[in-house]
């Protein structure tokens, strides 16, 4: 089934805080509006352009309800319609999903979209998790967002030496990049030389699910600014164009109470469905850049096959020779992706912001050598939540 | 595990719950000097913007109608002002912070464009009139919140 868009929507504005473990000095209005002034500096524009602002986080993190009522100081929202989204860790590229469409539909011409979330301020993202599970069957066994599915999988698939190797080595590429990303929250310095020690002394959390494999829990916000090509073309030099998007969610490691275990999971199904009705048949040729929602690396290395739709043990095989990496065939995650830096419901934004700002040529110190004409991304969350977006550097791809 | 207590229903199970969520809120630098003033000056205090001069309590690090920053500006406002509006909660609940009946107040402060919500004692709701002065009353031991003001009381003419 095809897609058609009512109209063509740009990215004209992107704005973010610098990501962190502690932003004590703001408190949640004034973090959220550091990022709007800074995306509507980027589109060149004032509040008074803005007509629509959709706001989102996951809730109960920061245990204030109905946050974007008591954010509309920080939001800009007054007297401005305004949308709540709340999709738990997908959040972020659901606004912009959410927030094309409105856009796309021609109800509004221009869209600001805000995500957010300052875990240091929730204490506990696993209490949260865990405390609010289903009563029945789940509150007394969910261990947060900490599993080891993947990493079993992983190992029983490719035997543990090679999947170990494989999961550190892709975490160490992440922290490279982040360290070449100045907003990255957490920046190590690994080396790969530091392989064999990680594998074997990182804390271990969850099965073979280490320390140093899972993302952080970071503070930070995330502003987008969309509009409809009339509109975008004026505003900005080089608008990045959403060509199309996809959302596909199962809850399938919850598969005894809800769902029978399904061959294909949510990433493959997005990715599969989204490339066929644009007519993309080798993603790993296409794509000039991916921005992954990697919650961890074990995640990430198992990912990696179903976004590119690639057998066997292709996705390793590139994880080994580097194909992923700044220089490779598809570079993965320049920002550093999420294992670096997760405010959640900012993080999923972060990846569409990445991918645009990497098409406009504007993500300076870790900007990618090669041209970026093509960019993926990718949103995750609830427990296969996927979000898959296309940007494109050029209006070219009407006909496809 | 309890079980429910109607006849028809007495094989169901009720799961019990009681959710421990700790967290913590960052005040900001904006709204900390303002608690600050209440605790150490007894003042209260908000900020005006110098584009559109709109004041605001509580305080704004930015202009929310033209984004200019304005945490610098601070303006002492009195700590009188005029009841503009009220409320009387009549409803008990363990999470409310008064006795009931009591009253919650809309307190245009002088010097304020916007009135200021907070608790309105020393009065019975049924002498409250709109328009009439009240003052700040502040709380004799601090807890670094906006109740270091305990409450509003009548002013006595």
């Amino acid at each position: 089934m095809t897609k058609k868009k009512n109209r063509n929507v740009g990215i004209v504005g992107i704005g973010m805080t610098e990501i962190s473990s502690h932003k004590e000095d703001q408190n949640q209005p004034e973090m959220i509006n550091e990022a709007v002034r800074a995306a509507l500096a980027d589109a060149g524009i004032t509040l008074k352009d803005i007509d629509c602002v959709v706001h989102g986080n996951m809730e109960l993190f920061e245990m204030v309800h109905q946050p974007d009522l008591w954010h509309m100081i920080g939001t800009g929202a007054l007297g401005k319609p305004e949308f709540r989204i709340t999709t738990g860790g997908t959040t972020g590229m659901t606004l912009i999903a959410a927030s094309d469409n409105l856009v796309a539909s021609g109800m509004y011409d221009v869209v600001m979209a805000i995500g957010f979330n300052k875990l240091q301020e929730a204490g506990s993202t696993t209490g949260g998790i865990t405390n609010m599970a289903d009563p029945l069957w789940y509150r007394h066994l969910q261990t947060g967002a900490l599993t080891s599915t993947s990493a079993n999988m992983t190992i029983e698939e490719f035997g543990a030496e090679r999947a170990r190797k494989a999961a550190m080595k892709h975490r160490i590429m992440m922290d490279k990049h982040a360290g070449l990303n100045e907003r990255a929250h957490r920046r190590l310095g690994l080396e790969y030389n530091q392989m064999e020690d990680l594998m074997k002394n990182s804390p271990p959390l969850i099965g073979d699910l280490r320390l140093i494999h899972m993302c952080s829990q970071s503070d930070g916000a995330c502003v987008m600014i969309l509009a409809s090509e009339e509109k975008a073309k004026k505003i900005s030099k080089k608008p990045v164009w959403i060509r199309d998007h996809i959302a596909v969610h199962r809850e399938e490691t919850a598969s005894n109470a809800y769902f029978p275990i399904l061959s294909e999971n949510s990433h493959r199904a997005a990715a599969r469905k989204l490339f066929a009705r644009n007519g993309i048949t080798n993603p790993v040729e296409y794509f000039d850049v991916f921005e992954m929602y990697d919650p961890s690396a074990w995640w990430g290395i198992e990912w990696l096959r179903d976004f590119f739709l690639l057998k066997g043990d292709e996705a390793i095989k590139m994880v080994e020779n580097g194909d992923w990496d700044l220089d490779g065939k598809v570079p993965v995650n320049p920002s550093g992706g999420v294992t670096a830096s997760n405010p959640i419901s900012a993080t999923a934004m972060l990846k569409p912001a990445e991918v645009a700002l990497q098409i406009r040529g504007d993500a300076g110190t870790h900007q990618l050598k090669r041209e970026v004409r093509h960019g993926l991304a990718s949103g995750f969350g609830g427990v296969m939540w996927t979000e898959l977006m296309i940007l494109e550097k050029d209006l070219n791809w009407q006909g496809v | 595990m309890n079980t429910c207590r109607n006849e028809i229903s007495k094989d169901c199970f009720v799961v019990p719950g009681k959710m421990a969520l700790p967290n913590q809120y960052f005040a900001g630098r904006v709204g900390s000097k303002f608690i600050i003033s209440l605790r150490d000056s007894r003042k209260i205090l908000g900020v005006r913007c110098p584009k559109c001069k709109s004041v605001y309590v509580p305080p704004l690090e930015y202009c929310e109608k033209d984004m200019t920053k304005i945490d610098e500006n601070w303006v002492e406002l009195g700590n009188e002002g005029v009841l503009t509006n009220y409320t009387v909660v009549n409803y008990r609940d363990a999470h409310l912070p008064r006795k009931v009946p009591y009253i919650l107040g809309m307190v245009l402060l002088d010097g304020a464009e916007t009135p200021f919500v907070h608790i309105v004692s020393g009065i019975e709701p049924e002498n409250v009139e709109i328009g009439m002065r009240v003052k700040a009353v502040f709380a004799d031991k601090t807890t670094n919140t906006i109740l270091d003001i305990d409450h509003f009381a009548p002013v006595e003419e």
